[in-house]
């Protein structure tokens, strides 16, 4: 592994910038259209478009921020906002430890605050997908488009949510879902025990949206327990080795 | 009660840049705890699981069309369309196919 610095001969801060933003402009697209229909739930819930707009700038996470949306809509509690945060933007603790492992010792405290404030999964993904150590100004670059993308899009969709006709709302309601599926349905067809905890966590979330015991709980609750019995199992059954997490 | 929105907002910010931000800032070493490490590795996967659905087919005004854009949005991405590729086919899908259902 080489380690890249800005003092290393050759270093041209300027070139892994604009690497960074060029790569960064295709998942900022993707996260404009995400967005927009992120922002119509963002609408149900009474966000204004400066509110969202800040929301979607400091909270880069479309499940994290849907879920959020939803409670807000549903008038609950801070404590269950706080926990249903956490649980359904675990995977990036996963992912900040991950990165972690792939920074330079010599790299500061506020490059490693600053490249974790956008720890998505595209993002993550494309820092590490680089050879050698994490390079804060690629991930900086990247940013740029990525959070304009995310942050705009939020806001033009609770602006432009109500003037849309029903049926594009409705077209549109599916992206984040379209999103979500792009996310988990690559690794679970590598994966079996990954295949197994999806099918499993359809089965399980349609069940407990009929059951009327569990039908009158809230969907966030619902989420947290779905998702602390099911990883729990599937750690317990089926452990992963090292190699595997190091991807 | 009713809720104040910017606490929302602050609530939900301070917990996922915490998420974000504090593992890679502290931990300089691995983690060792295998079940820690299982754990983390398939809640993604489960969050997002539970997330979809059945929520897709309640989305949409028309539930089968919710239905077919899971299908369809299943098939996508086994067959490694990308991200936004996977998304667009799925909102165009439920607009073509609402034309004619409802």
């Amino acid at each position: 592994m080489t380690d890249q610095t800005d003092t290393a001969p050759g270093y041209d801060r300027g070139k892994v910038i604009r690497e960074g933003i060029r790569d960064g402009i295709p998942i900022g697209l993707g996260y404009f259209v995400v967005a927009f229909s992120l922002g119509i739930a963002a609408k149900i819930a009474g966000l204004t478009p400066l509110e969202g707009f800040i929301a979607s700038l400091l909270n880069n996470a479309s499940a994290g921020e849907y879920a959020a949306f939803t409670l807000m809509a549903a008038n609950a509690s801070y404590v269950e906002m706080a926990i249903v945060t956490l649980i359904t933007n675990a995977r990036y603790l996963l992912m900040s430890t991950a990165l972690s492992q792939r920074f330079s010792p010599k790299t500061g405290t506020l490059h490693r605050v600053l490249v974790g404030f956008d720890v998505t999964d595209e993002l993550f993904g494309i820092a590490i997908a680089r050879p050698g150590m994490v390079d804060p100004f690629y991930s900086y670059g990247a940013f740029i488009p990525a959070l304009a993308g995310w942050s705009t899009g939020t806001a033009l969709g609770i602006v432009m949510g109500n003037v849309l006709p029903g049926r594009a709302v409705s077209a549109l309601s599916v992206a984040l879902f379209g999103m979500f599926l792009a996310i988990i349905i690559p690794p679970a067809r590598e994966n079996r025990v990954v295949l197994g905890c999806v099918i499993v966590s359809f089965a399980a979330s349609l069940l407990f949206s009929v059951v009327p015991l569990f039908a009158s709980w809230s969907a966030g609750t619902r989420t947290i327990i779905l998702t602390v019995v099911i990883s729990s199992v599937a750690a317990l059954l089926f452990p992963v080795s090292d190699d595997k997490l190091e991807q | 009660m009713q809720h104040s929105i910017p606490i929302y907002i602050a609530v939900m910010s301070v917990v996922t840049l915490s998420v974000k931000i504090l593992p890679l800032t502290l931990i300089r070493k691995p983690i060792n705890n295998r079940f820690i490490r299982s754990f983390l590795y398939y809640v993604p996967y489960v969050t997002l699981a539970v997330m979809t659905f059945p929520a897709i087919v309640q989305a949409t005004d028309a539930p089968v069309a919710g239905a077919v854009a899971l299908v369809v949005g299943i098939v996508a991405a086994w067959n490694g369309a990308s991200l936004f590729q996977v998304a667009a086919a799925c909102c165009a899908l439920v607009f073509v196919l609402e034309l004619i259902l409802v």
